[in-house]
């Protein structure tokens, strides 16, 4: 099972799902009407690591945090 | 270190402290930015979400670039609400000699801008509102879409 976490001012609760890589992630949210406004402008962490491309495999415990657009300061 | 706290920030006593810490440690420049909330679009306050995890290690990069240039870092930022002519956030920065410590400021809290994983909110009328046309997608975003 891999986490799903929404940071920020995405108001979704946590995903638990059984998927292996980032591509099926993908295709979940995409079918997800209220992410669609979301993924264009949102960064990917896997375990707290941001990461580029949807080339990543993952497995059992990992922990998957999407980051909208930010501003500090 | 990196220090989060929250509410608004005690600006003279951090400053202060920061000064005594590094007063014997030979720097030539001690040069802090301070962001104060401004009275602006009828906004109370804003309020901030922090993801602590990816601050620290975004921290601890910039840590590591300015011990490369003979220099130190410090910040301070806030959770939760600040309200107006509070601050929000502290920044600064330590080199032996003023040209590092003004370049590396700039650049830090650029980066802080774009790269920082806090959000930003207008407190109006009781209201939280999310801050998205002041906010910047961290580089490479929309993988997902």
């Amino acid at each position: 099972m891999v986490r799903v976490e929404f940071l920020g001012p995405i108001q979704k609760e946590p995903l638990t799902l059984e998927i292996t890589n980032l591509k099926q992630l993908a295709t979940i949210l995409q079918e997800d009407q209220e992410m669609q406004s979301w993924l264009k402008t949102s960064a990917v962490a896997l375990n707290d690591t941001l990461v580029s491309s949807l080339d990543v495999d993952l497995k059992e415990g990992d922990k998957i945090s999407l980051l909208p657009p930010v501003c500090g300061g | 270190m990196l220090e989060l706290y929250d509410g608004s920030l005690d600006v003279p006593s951090i400053l202060q402290r920061w000064y005594k810490e590094e007063e014997q440690s030979n720097y030539g420049a001690y040069i802090p930015f301070v962001g104060t909330i401004r009275d602006e679009d009828n906004i109370d306050g804003l309020s901030f979400d922090v993801y602590e995890p990816i601050l620290e290690t975004w921290y601890k990069a910039w840590v590591q670039k300015a011990k490369e240039k003979g220099a130190v870092i410090k910040m301070a930022h806030s959770r939760g609400d600040v309200m107006l002519h509070e601050s929000s956030y502290i920044a600064a920065v330590f080199s032996p000699k003023r040209r590092v410590a003004l370049e590396f400021i700039d650049e830090f809290v650029e980066d802080f801008k774009a790269s920082a994983p806090i959000w930003k909110y207008d407190l109006k009328n009781g209201e939280r509102i999310y801050a998205q046309d002041r906010s910047t997608a961290i580089k490479g975003s929309g993988i997902l879409a």
